[in-house]
């Protein structure tokens, strides 16, 4: 794993080289390595009991260089949290544990700060995460006036076909179809070596889903590590390298992408119930919900819900390698 | 457009003719109700006793004690109406240039006021809200909070006592020099004069403006657009100046003109403490004087201003926020 270095902090020519031969190939450092992160919430319980809510116990993953990894899981389960973490912008009472590596090295605290939207930059899931009282223009450049910047904007634009008068609109005044292309320019302002996307599809319809899908896609093959966060495993299917499925504050499994071709060559149980839940495989549903993570059953958080479920499950189960993947369950094969 | 314009001013001008009327009906009713004798309070008791009942009656005729309550606000309301405020009956004047010298010296007052608190309470709201739970925030809250639960007369009365009382600083009253001809008077005297007043009313309208302003600071460094702008790496000033200054300037300045009511009120207590001549003092003096056609022009007035501070932030609105300036345009 770590006989060659992905160069991070050169220019951007490196980036151009072939990133094929470095997808999934695991020869060189990932771009970003994400070990047993954990998040959780300091709140007050009835009266002034301090009770801490994790809402994300285990994670891993990883994302290398050319190569799209998508984080899958259901609405509301905290993976935006994830992408918070990583871009080092928690609110003050949340706690994060855990290890971040970014191209080799520590994501300090001081790092992310030097970094952030320029390396690493994170595209959000709707425009309310612009300032509403900025022209759109300006917004994407940060305020920046010089040429230089208003050429790189107009490329941008011309790449996304986006007219250029959609420079000199306000937030509130762009068109459905515009609000995710105007998102993602702000993530080519710069040369970043890392896209986070935050659930990229929300309330889309197919069409547009899959546009903005494509254009993530594209960013990777452009060979940056792309790491989308999304509910939706089929549109994830379409233009992820790997996906990672994410169940009750844990990554439960992560599997390349041609695995869900078939649901033997599936790893976790819930995985393969997701598999089963696709409209072309039957739209099979299981019983139960997500437990909520105040009470979380111990051992597998999955296995109330579990139709293999044993009493082995309800120790502590680690998360292993298995068949160029991994799986956090005692049965994965 | 345009048709809208026309509404909108209509619609304004009407509200205002409205308020006119509720305000004076509400004021000439109080002062009806009110206790104080228009004679025992100007004439004073002894004076009144040794009076025979003509001359009695002639000041009663005078003070308009025996004319009917609805008779008399028909009357007054009839001379407003063409533009006369009438006479006031303390100042032995026309209210109209009675209320305009005491205008004069208030405004000069309360602008003074008006814009260093409005630029001082913002300047510490913002900077407080920014560095939400820093010891900077923990001293421009105490100091808000301290000043805002002080009386504003007795602010006033402590300012007095050490600038103008013990230390001589500045002078203990008026709005000019005591002894100089009124051509004589600069500026500066009238700045010097202005400054203790000035500065209580600053002091207490900071306190208000600034939390308000904290409130909606922190609000913002909360929303979503403010956590984007950090994970681009934007930090301190720059994330003031390109995210939170026109998001935070847009309630400041509803709060600034909306404010003026706050400095009107707080200028009656402060000018009767510094005994300076102004509106405030003038609404005291005809109220406690029973001089009603004074006391009805300076309410008038005084409504009016308020409104149309309210109406000024209205109409900022539209300059400051695109999505009201446009508004109109998209339909």
């Amino acid at each position: 794993m770590d006989e060659k270095r992905v160069k991070c902090g050169a220019g951007s020519e490196d980036r151009m080289d072939s990133p094929a031969v470095n997808k999934l190939s695991g020869e060189k450092e990932p771009v970003l390595k994400i070990e047993h992160m954990s998040i959780s919430f300091t709140q007050y319980d009835r009266g002034m009991r301090q009770v801490s809510l994790p809402v994300i116990r285990d994670l891993d993953v990883e994302v290398h260089a050319g190569e799209m990894v998508a984080v899958v899981g259901s609405s509301g389960s905290g993976k935006s949290l994830l992408a918070h973490g990583v871009m080092g912008v928690l609110p003050y009472n949340a706690a994060m544990d855990g290890r971040i590596t970014y191209c080799g090295e520590e994501l300090t605290r001081e790092r992310i700060e030097k970094l952030r939207g320029r390396e690493i930059v994170l595209v959000p899931q709707s425009i309310a995460f612009l300032n509403p009282l900025m022209k759109i223009g300006p917004q994407i450049c940060k305020g920046d006036k010089r040429a230089s910047a208003r050429e790189k904007l107009r490329s941008i634009f011309k790449r996304y076909e986006l007219d250029e008068r959609v420079g000199n609109l306000y937030p509130f005044e762009l068109s459905g179809g515009m609000n995710r292309r105007v998102l993602i320019s702000t993530a080519l302002m710069e040369e970043p070596k890392l896209v986070i996307a935050d659930e990229p599809t929300p309330g889309l319809d197919l069409a547009v889903a899959k546009r903005a899908m494509a254009h993530f896609r594209e960013l990777a093959d452009m060979g940056a590590g792309v790491l989308v966060i999304t509910h939706d495993l089929e549109l994830a299917l379409e233009v992820a390298d790997r996906i990672a499925v994410f169940y009750a504050g844990a990554t439960v499994e992560e599997a390349p992408v041609q695995d869900f071709q078939d649901e033997d060559s599936l790893r976790h149980p819930y995985t393969k119930a997701l598999w089963r839940a696709m409209p072309q495989h039957g739209f099979h549903y299981i019983e139960g919900a997500q437990p909520y993570v105040k009470d979380l059953p111990a051992g597998c958080s999955f296995a109330p819900r579990c139709p293999q479920c044993g009493p082995e499950c309800a120790r502590e189960i680690a998360y292993r390698a298995v068949r160029g993947g991994k799986v956090r369950c005692v049965r994965g094969k | 457009m345009n048709r809208q314009r026309v509404i909108f001013f209509g619609k304004n001008i009407i509200r205002a003719l409205l308020l006119v009327v509720c305000v004076s009906m509400i004021t000439f009713a109080l002062m009806k109700a009110s206790p104080v004798d228009p004679l025992q309070a100007n004439v004073g008791q002894a004076a009144l006793g040794s009076m025979s009942q003509e001359q009695k009656e002639k000041l009663q005729a005078y003070w308009g004690v025996d004319t009917p309550p609805v008779e008399q606000y028909l009357s007054w309301a009839k001379d407003f109406i063409r533009g006369d405020m009438g006479v006031s009956l303390l100042y032995r004047q026309p209210v109209a240039s009675v209320i305009a010298v005491k205008l004069a010296n208030s405004l000069f007052l309360m602008a003074l006021a008006w814009v260093i608190s409005g630029i001082l309470g913002f300047a510490l709201g913002v900077i407080s809200g920014m560095n939400r739970g820093k010891p900077a925030d923990h001293v421009i809250r105490g100091y808000c909070l301290v000043i805002s639960s002080t009386p504003v007369f007795w602010l006033a009365l402590l300012l007095l006592m050490i600038f103008g009382v013990w230390l001589h600083i500045f002078p203990i009253g008026l709005s000019v020099p005591i002894g100089v001809e009124a051509s004589g008077v600069t500026l500066a005297d009238r700045l010097y004069h202005a400054f203790l007043p000035a500065l209580t009313l600053s002091i207490t309208g900071v306190s208000n403006i600034a939390l308000h302003t904290r409130e909606k600071m922190i609000d913002i460094m909360e929303s979503d657009y403010m956590l984007f702008a950090r994970m681009r790496g934007e930090k301190g000033w720059r994330l003031f100046r390109y995210y939170g200054f026109r998001n935070v300037l847009f309630p400041a300045v509803t709060l600034q003109f909306a404010s003026i009511s706050e400095i009107f009120g707080g200028s009656v207590l402060v000018e009767q403490v510094f005994s300076y001549p102004g509106l405030g003092q003038a609404a005291v003096s005809a109220g406690l004087g029973s001089d009603m056609p004074l006391l009805m022009a300076v309410t008038i007035v005084s409504a009016l201003f308020v409104f149309g501070g309210n109406l000024t932030a209205n109409l900022l609105y539209g300059v400051i926020d695109p999505r009201v300036r446009q508004g109109g345009k998209a339909k």
